[in-house]
């Protein structure tokens, strides 16, 4: 902030404010009139008493002011930083990177960072709790009712909004607790999924490529078939055909597959709705998932619970 | 100095019974949209799953029909009554009070049409679209022209406080709704902010904190300043008190509406200084309440016959209530608990309820019986029975919103030894189920109020002779 704006708002600053003690004061001064008596005017009936301002309401407000200065010159306005250079957060930092150098910088300069300051205290407090749980294998941890607890909280906090609070999840986000698996069930691809997220869950748009609206009615009637679905046989065979396209990903036997992250069209699961209109759009125009990457964010130890939560759920 | 009363033939008391009149249906209007949004935070399936019945609809609806439409038209009301009394002169343009009249009139119906049909600025109390507020600062140009012509015609040589106030009110809110309302048009009813990011949230709420300043403070101070001292029949207690607490609290207030962003992206100078002015806007806002109640020393017996006066005292209490717990809720650390949760819808209604509402009621009831030419309402009886009810619901309301806040934000930073927060949001938010329930029914209490309140004014009006009334004939 330029010096010319700092001084206007520290300047408007403290005109309102000493102008408040200054109008308090000129009241109290000048009694415009004798006290007690009517003032020596009169509207529509209404008159006015000159009573003085009552004390404990003058002291109030004194006291009120003077705190508030006090408080202006601890805390700072505009470019002056007062004594603790205190601050709520470094605002101006745009990547985690900026923040470690912005922490490392003010403990330099003995600056009073709020949130840095909570957070250290947090971390001081609390990692110690998660680097012992993440001393311990994931199956292990699943079977301590404790470190469940905890992996169910930070999954609430974390992972409920598209999971769901039961970790159920919802159209287009996975169902955690069915042993159906995406990129793997195992405690290590539990683990690996959180930790780095998974972007791979693309599926492009199949309509050109079946020959338009006929071909995808087909193919999505074969896939039906595959769980037992009652279809047209004529477009179910016709499908099976241009199956082979689907199975790069899916299977042959349409059983999907881990490393591309492609359900399995099977076992009556669906991630997208398993109606024949939304398997339909599924098939005609793609679908795309993503799952972020937490471990930046909780950073190791924390998902090494959540892991351990999130495979207790099919691993009973 | 004492001055020949003219008689209420050469005031111009048209404009005020249409406000009036117009005051008690837009309350009727806002407080059931309010009624039944508060309904549908508790029971969901009643928005029927029709878009323009949904809470993201109508809540902007409500807000805009008893802030501006209730609200606002009461101190139409009140402001063109008093300036013309306390002046001891009509208004200084008839036409232009028409104008006011039928403009706003029309403004309030745009807001019912364009709101539920979904356009929405964004900005909270100031949801209407661009040319809706292009007539908005039409009329209020006109209303301003009117009430300081007036006030410079006046046959008083002093300027009565309740002017002050309003007057500082029609200022202030001219220029925050022309500098909130500063957009970028993409079409009829589609705008952009000309602000961005935090300049933008900044400039909001420094919109919205004195809206709730300047118009639902000063203004119903203005009005308190009148119907106060006229019902009690008591000279205003102390005339150095007003002259403070009126500078003061127009200075400060303007200061304060940064605490509406506490820890968020706004510098933190900006959080420190709205803090600060909060704070030491505490005192200049208990001066009002101080002159107002004190104003009835020696005159307190007058409480236990006259239901309008009662009005008038408990919406001071309320506003002394409401005014310890904003600046209260300003302190940093308290608005870390309160902030996001109920609290502040609780903190809100005691004053939207308590107050304002509470004010213009005892204002009316004080008014109408004059504008009509008869010498009391219809009912006492009826003035009573909706005291009772504004005043059960409106603490049926506040005190469920506390609850639910503070528990709300309880559970929100409660954590465990591990660090991990205790509770989720969904366990939040059904610990606080059973107080939308008593919110609910506190605004069915209150709205009910209003109903018999529609039909006391009724029976007034229409009431043949001066003299015919209930109370007369009981």
């Amino acid at each position: 902030m330029s010096t010319f704006w700092s001084s206007w708002i520290i300047g408007g600053t403290l005109i309102v404010i000493l102008g408040c003690a200054y109008i308090l004061r000129m009241v109290i001064v000048d009694t415009m009139g004798e006290e007690g008596k009517e003032m020596p005017h009169k509207f529509d009936g209404i008159v006015e008493m000159n009573n003085p301002l009552p004390k404990w309401w003058t002291y109030m407000f004194a006291i009120s002011i003077v705190w508030g200065i006090g408080y202006l010159a601890l805390y700072g306005v505009a470019n002056y930083e007062g004594p603790w250079q205190w601050k709520s957060a470094n605002k101006i930092v745009y990547s985690l990177a900026e923040s470690k150098a912005a922490v490392l910088a003010e403990k330099e300069k003995g600056a009073i960072i709020q949130y840095d300051m909570e957070m250290a205290m947090a971390k001081e407090t609390f990692d110690p709790i998660f680097a012992a749980y993440a001393a311990k294998p994931i199956d292990v941890l699943a079977k301590d009712p404790e470190a469940i607890k905890v992996g169910q909280r930070l999954f609430i906090q974390n992972c409920s909004q598209c999971h769901g609070s039961d970790a159920r999840g919802q159209r287009g986000f996975p169902n955690l607790t069915d042993n159906d698996w995406l990129h793997g069930g195992s405690m290590e691809k539990i683990k690996e999924t959180i930790m780095h997220g998974r972007n791979s869950t693309a599926m492009a748009s199949w309509s050109a490529v079946l020959g338009g609206e006929q071909g995808v009615k087909e193919v999505v009637a074969y896939v039906r078939s595959l769980s037992g679905r009652k279809v047209n046989a004529k477009d179910a065979t016709a499908g099976k055909a241009k199956f082979g396209i689907c199975a790069g990903c899916h299977g042959i036997d349409g059983k999907g597959m881990h490393v591309m992250g492609a359900p399995n069209l099977t076992d009556n699961i669906w991630l997208y709705g398993g109606s024949e209109r939304a398997i339909t759009d599924s098939v005609a125009n793609g679908r795309i998932g993503i799952m972020p990457a937490w471990k930046d964010i909780l950073g190791h130890d924390k998902v090494h619970v959540i892991s351990a939560y999130v495979y207790s759920l099919s691993n009973k | 100095m004492t001055h020949s009363s003219p008689s209420s033939a050469d005031y111009n008391y048209t404009v005020v019974r249409q406000f009036a009149i117009a005051t008690v249906i837009l309350g009727i209007v806002g407080m059931a949209v309010g009624v039944f949004i508060a309904a549908q935070l508790y029971w969901p399936q009643l928005n029927f799953d029709t878009p323009w019945l949904t809470f993201s609809r109508l809540r902007p609806l409500h807000t805009n029909a008893v802030i501006f439409g209730f609200g606002t038209s009461a101190l139409f009301a009140t402001s063109y009554y008093v300036v013309q009394r306390t002046c001891q002169t009509r208004l200084f343009s008839d036409k232009l009070a028409s104008f006011t009249f039928y403009g706003w009139m029309a403004v309030i119906l745009a807001a019912v049409i364009s709101l539920p049909l979904g356009y929405t600025s964004s900005k909270e109390y100031a949801e209407l679209e661009w040319p809706i507020d292009i007539l908005i600062t039409i009329v209020w140009v006109a209303y301003a022209v009117n009430f300081f012509g007036t006030m410079m015609i006046r046959k008083t040589s002093h300027i009565y406080v309740a002017n002050w106030f309003y007057g500082a009110f029609i200022l202030v809110v001219a220029v925050l709704h022309i500098v909130n309302s500063a957009v970028i048009p993409v079409d009829w009813m589609k705008s952009y902010s000309v602000y961005g990011g935090a300049t933008d949230a900044m400039v909001q709420w420094w919109y919205g904190h004195n809206a709730v300043g300047f118009l639902l403070t000063a203004g119903f101070l203005g009005m308190m300043y009148y119907f106060v001292p006229k019902q009690a029949e008591r000279p205003v207690y102390s005339y150095r008190l007003s002259i403070v607490h009126f500078w003061a609290l127009i200075a400060l207030y303007i200061w304060a509406g940064s605490h509406h962003l506490h820890y968020t992206a706004l510098p933190d100078w900006t959080q420190t200084v709205g803090m600060v002015m909060s704070i030491i806007l505490f005192a200049p806002s208990w001066g009002g309440m101080i002159n107002g109640i004190m104003t009835l020393s020696g005159a307190w017996h007058k409480l236990r016959t006259d239901p309008i006066l009662r009005f008038l005292v408990v919406s001071l209490s309320f506003y002394g209530m409401s005014t310890f717990e904003g600046p209260m809720m300003a302190i940093k650390t308290v608005n870390a608990l309160s902030h996001y949760t109920d609290w502040t819808i609780g903190h809100v209604h005691s004053g939207a309820l308590g107050w304002v509402a509470m004010v213009s009621v005892g204002a009316l009831y004080h008014m109408i019986p004059r504008l009509w030419g008869k010498t009391d309402m219809y009912s006492t009886k009826l003035i009573n029975t909706h005291f009772w009810l504004a005043t059960i619901g409106t603490v049926l309301y506040i005190v469920a919103m506390w609850i639910s806040g503070v528990m709300q934000g309880l559970m929100w930073s409660a954590i465990n030894a591990d660090g991990t927060l205790t509770y989720s949001f969904v366990e939040s938010l059904q610990a606080s189920k059973p107080f939308y329930l008593m919110r609910a029914i506190g605004g069915v209490f209150f709205l009910t109020g209003m109903f018999i309140m529609a039909y006391n004014v009724f029976k007034t009006v229409t009431a043949e002779d001066a003299n015919a009334n209930f109370n007369k004939a009981a």
